[in-house]
């Protein structure tokens, strides 16, 4: 207990040192993104410290939550609505429809009949719905596409994105969770993986639905812009007072806005967590994270728990992902990467204490902040180890140049490092 | 001095001791059987005295020689065989490379040895390119004792060689096992079927929650109107 | 008949020599997922980042090559640099193996726990191949690019449709083949080979057997760095060396090597060759075949764009994941 606290202790320490060694705006943006951070890890440590599943999509559930942040929050655009939106509702409905059908042959046919039957109707559908989808997308997208070229959104405020971006997130996970769920654990991971990286290929190339790759930018925001504070007489009464910049003043009271939700959502988050942990049910899942075959023959239905304990994570990575781009203001799906947006995650959960939720926040703040601070230490580590050779050597440049990927190999080193070492993890899980 | 004897063995998987104090030994040219209960700790006995599990009392000597240290990759090359009670074949591989596999220690020539387990089971020479684990249990139970015999081992240990085996093909087991005995291969087995088992045996071993209950020649156990109330079922 | 001839010239073109290269990179990718699997029982996770790492050390060594002067001729130098590069790989796992997964082994960890060990690794090679070479896109076929021009079969034949044939294409299939070959041989000839197909069958047994299971896993180390370096090689040469595309082939190859049956060397062969064609085929667009068929269509007639070729492999993973859990050649599911 008192260790946890003294290492929450320490890590708010470092940020008030990058505030007043760096600037304080850049203390509270790592602060921001540590707080998403640690969303994100206890919706991994849900799958993984609880129930042991392997959730390698991360990425993927955190992208969809950032769909919604467009679907939800941005102002709907009215002309393409109504040049294609008829279009695309009609497609979807004919896919939906075709595999309505599929899942009906499924039961009631067998053999080979099954095969062709399946395969047949499956064509069909898809050359159906591509008939009608295409000059429906083609439409949208036309629609000012320098500006808009999307449908937009549905224009209600950016808090109610984070819980539909968790509902996204969770139907995804549910029909994964269906299909890979009761086989060896490494097709979860692999099927997680197919499935995030589907998601962002989707998210790329549905202009019609995200403007793709020319991303969504001026997101509505929750709290006020900076330009506005800066005109505000308190604001500038107070930059006065204490002697700082109106300008660094507006964006870290706008950052400090987005803390105070953000905390809010985590706080919540977590307590539920720990609450469901200290349940029955968090006793239940354990006893099967620790012996399926057991538990199994208890009499658990261990598939079903599983599906729920990994829907349910996936939501919260879901709400995390649609915090994010209301955080960011702008929707860019070429920024999921797979080793920033999942593996840095896994990092997270391992090194804060995996199945201790405390221990994810922990490590969702540890792990984001050193992956910030990690490149100016290593530049400037670089420069120390390099500052004998010559100013324009060769070496040196590329080893400056290099030094930006560091990063990565310090991440694995870490997460090597702790799981060896250290495998209960910063904050143990109590037994 | 018994060929291969574990002597007063106590121990465990790590947890609470399975084997209380209890002995089990073998001569060359004989047949031993164990019987007991399931859970009795008949495949753990086995086990103890192949050195799969740490004895935290007892010591196992085979030919006079204490091995109660060594490895079980090293008791294969002192000359023990043993056939576990599941996953006794590699199922993907030919009955060919299954005893080939068996002999994996060997260097020399190991034709001879092959052509020997061919002959004690024709049935393995014709299916010899086939895949263990596409065999009948009966014919892949023949495969398992074929592979251990194929260091030429002087003990060969069988854990129920003739587990989900009809009686027909259990009857042919036994007189393989016989005739292996023959050769002067000390046999060391656990068997379910105890009564036909004790009737091929020189020396029987009644175990019950890891305790000798009754040690005593095969036919004598069988006369034992106590031991078959207990244990053969009258 | 010249409608049929050209529809042919056309597929041969788009889909089944695109197709054959394709199933073979990923066939011999997922080779090496599979004998990990096989021997050390886990999804090796910094599958492609070996691949990445391989080739890199071919592309650093073509270089070095280069620049003094050594080359194969019409042959890409890269060629001459595998065997350098293979051994630079082989060190690297060894070395991994060492100081990472055999704690694990010894500790008789879960699965789980290698597979999280294999995304650390991930990450440290990711970083290193960064580190070293850069992110950037880095071409080194320097033989003659192309075996058969469109331009010549055309003139060849006088079909309309050309079909051409890039040497790193039939370099690809030559290799594949040879190294095919020769590891089937090793598996199933020799006895090291066969132990280590022993231990993958039944580890316990193959241990009371006398197999020395540092010894196997070691071998299947060495054969997965040759496997992972050629396959990335070839691959580049193919295409062109990008530390992150590794990174993405990581799926096909994994979904490849499920498809087949994990742990099965035949099946994961066959798991390449259903991805790659599956992925070519739903990808291409129909319109000439149905112009030459002599149907006009508008549209490109195109099940899914190829920026969707990932949801191909996804798509078949699934199909055999709800069907048949072990793969066509069962290997282990549980
Ligand atoms: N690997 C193991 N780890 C822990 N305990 C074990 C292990 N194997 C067996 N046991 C326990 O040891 C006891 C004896 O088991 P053992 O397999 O020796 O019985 P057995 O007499 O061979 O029974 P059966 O006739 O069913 O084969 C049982 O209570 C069993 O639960
Ligand atoms: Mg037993």
């Amino acid at each position: 207990m008192l260790r946890g606290f003294l290492m929450f202790a320490i890590m708010f320490a470092l940020l008030a040192l990058v505030g007043f060694m760096q600037s304080w705006p850049l203390a509270f943006a790592i602060l921001n993104l540590c707080l998403i951070s640690a969303i994100m890890s206890l919706g991994v440590n849900i799958q993984w410290g609880y129930a042991g599943l392997l959730n390698v999509g991360v990425m993927g559930f955190v992208a969809l939550g950032g769909l919604a942040g467009i679907v939800i929050t941005m102002p709907p655009v009215t002309e393409a609505i109504s040049a294609g939106g008829g279009g695309v509702l009609l497609a979807l409905l004919v896919a939906a429809v075709t595999i309505g059908i599929v899942v009906l042959l499924y039961h009631r046919l067998s053999g080979k009949l099954r095969g062709i039957a399946i395969t047949l109707i499956l064509l069909a559908g898809a050359f159906a719905a591509r008939a009608v989808f295409d000059p429906a997308v083609e439409a949208i997208e036309a629609v000012d596409s320098a500006r808009t070229g999307f449908l937009g959104g549905l224009g209600l405020p950016a808090v109610v994105a984070w819980p539909v971006g968790g509902l996204f997130a969770a139907a995804a996970a549910w029909i994964i969770g269906k299909v890979s769920l009761g086989l060896r654990s490494d097709y979860l991971a692999i099927a997680t993986l197919g499935i995030s990286e589907i998601v962002i290929a989707m998210l790329k190339n549905e202009d019609w639905l995200t403007r793709g790759v020319k991303n969504v930018n001026g997101l509505p925001r929750p709290v006020p812009y900076e330009v506005d504070l800066q005109s505000a007489p308190w604001l500038i009464d107070l930059s006065e007072r204490w002697g700082i910049p109106v300008v660094e003043m507006s964006s870290v009271a706008v950052k400090l806005c987005y803390a105070g939700l953000f905390t809010v959502v985590l706080l919540i988050v977590l307590s539920l967590s720990e609450r469901a942990l200290k349940s029955p049910w968090g006793r239940m899942m354990r006893a099967i994270r620790d012996n399926e075959t057991a538990a199994e023959a208890m009499g658990k239905d261990v598939k079903a728990r599983h599906l729920q304990v990994f829907v349910l994570g996936s939501a919260v990575l879901g709400i995390a992902g649609a915090m994010l781009t209301t955080l960011d203001g702008q929707f860019t799906p070429a920024s999921y990467q797979p080793l920033r947006f999942t593996f840095l995650i896994w990092v997270m959960v391992i090194v804060g204490g995996s199945g201790n939720n405390w221990g994810a926040v922990l490590g969702g703040f540890v792990i984001w902040f050193f992956w910030v601070e990690a490149e100016p230490i290593g530049l400037w580590l670089m420069d120390v180890l390099t500052s004998g050779l010559a100013e324009d050597s060769a070496l040196r440049e590329h080893l400056l140049k290099s030094a930006a990927h560091m990063r990565l190999m310090t991440m694995g080193l870490i997460l090597l490092l702790v799981l060896r070492f250290a495998p209960r993890g910063l904050i143990p899980e109590r037994s | 001095m018994t060929f291969l004897l574990g002597q007063s063995m106590t121990g465990g998987y790590g947890g609470a001791d399975i084997l209380h104090d209890c002995t089990i030994g073998v001569e060359r040219g004989e047949i031993a059987v164990v019987v007991g209960p399931n859970g009795a700790g008949k495949s753990t006995a086995m086990k103890a005295i192949f050195g799969m599990l740490s004895l935290r009392e007892g010591t196992v000597t085979m030919d006079g020689e204490d091995i109660t240290a060594l490895a079980p990759q090293e008791r294969v090359r002192k000359g023990m065989g043993f056939v576990p009670q599941t996953g006794n074949v590699f199922p993907s591989m030919s009955v060919e490379e299954n005893l080939e596999m068996g002999a994996f220690i060997r260097d020399d020539d190991i034709r001879e040895t092959m052509e020997q387990v061919y002959t004690l089971f024709p049935i393995l020479r014709e299916k010899r390119r086939q895949a263990a684990g596409e065999l009948s249990g009966g014919q892949r139970q023949q495969v398992a004792v074929g592979r251990a015999l194929m260091t030429r081992p002087g003990v060969l240990m069988l854990d129920e060689p003739t587990a989900g085996v009809s009686p027909i093909v259990m009857d042919e087991l036994f007189d393989r096992i016989i005739e292996i005995a023959r050769t002067g291969i000390a046999i060391l087995m656990v068997e379910q079927n105890a009564k036909q088992a004790l009737n091929i045996a020189d020396k029987g071993y009644v175990l019950v929650q890891g305790r000798n209950r009754y040690t005593d020649t095969g036919a004598t156990l069988l006369a034992d109107p106590e031991v078959r109330r207990a244990f053969l079922g009258g | 008949m010249m409608d049929i001839l050209n529809t042919l010239a056309l597929l041969g073109n788009y889909l089944i020599v695109p197709g054959i290269t394709y199933g073979c990179q990923l066939a011999l990718g997922a080779l090496g997922i599979t004998l990990i699997y096989g021997i050390l029982r886990f999804s090796n996770f910094a599958h492609g980042e070996t691949m990445a790492f391989g080739t890199m050390t071919v592309i650093l060594l073509t270089w070095a090559m280069q620049s003094v002067g050594i080359s194969l001729g019409p042959l890409p130098t890269a060629l001459l640099a595998l065997p350098f590069g293979i051994a630079a790989t082989v060190l690297l796992l060894l070395i991994t193996d060492r100081y990472v997964y055999k704690f694990y082994r010894q500790q008789r960890s879960t699965p789980v726990i290698y597979l999280i060990a294999s995304i650390g690794v991930m990450f440290l090679y990711n970083g290193l191949i960064r580190f070293v070479i850069g992110p950037d896109d880095r071409q080194f076929n320097d033989g003659t690019r192309f075996i058969m021009k469109a331009r010549e079969f055309k003139e060849m034949t006088g079909l309309r449709e050309g079909l051409a044939i890039k040497s790193s294409q039939g370099i690809t299939l030559i290799v594949t083949i040879l190294l095919v070959i020769a590891l089937f041989w090793f598996l199933n000839r020799t006895r090291a080979g066969k132990s280590m197909r022993a231990y993958s069958d039944n580890e316990d047994l193959a241990l009371l057997s006398g197999i020395d299971p540092d010894r196997v896993v070691m071998i299947a180390w060495i054969l997965t760095a040759a496997l992972a370096t050629i396959a990335g090689t070839l691959y580049g040469l193919d295409k062109s060396f990008k530390p992150f595309t590794y990174l993405q082939i990581l799926l096909p190859i994994f979904a490849a090597a499920i498809v087949g049956g994990l742990g099965s060397p035949v099946g994961a062969i066959a798991g390449g060759f259903v991805i790659a064609f599956s992925e070519v085929a739903v990808t291409f667009a129909y319109r000439k075949v149905f112009g030459y068929m002599g149907y006009e269509v508008d549209g490109l007639m195109q099940l899914l764009s190829t920026d969707y070729k990932f949801a191909v492999s996804f798509a078949i993973l699934v199909i055999v994941l709800l069907v048949k859990p072990t793969g066509l050649f069962s290997g282990k599911s549980y």
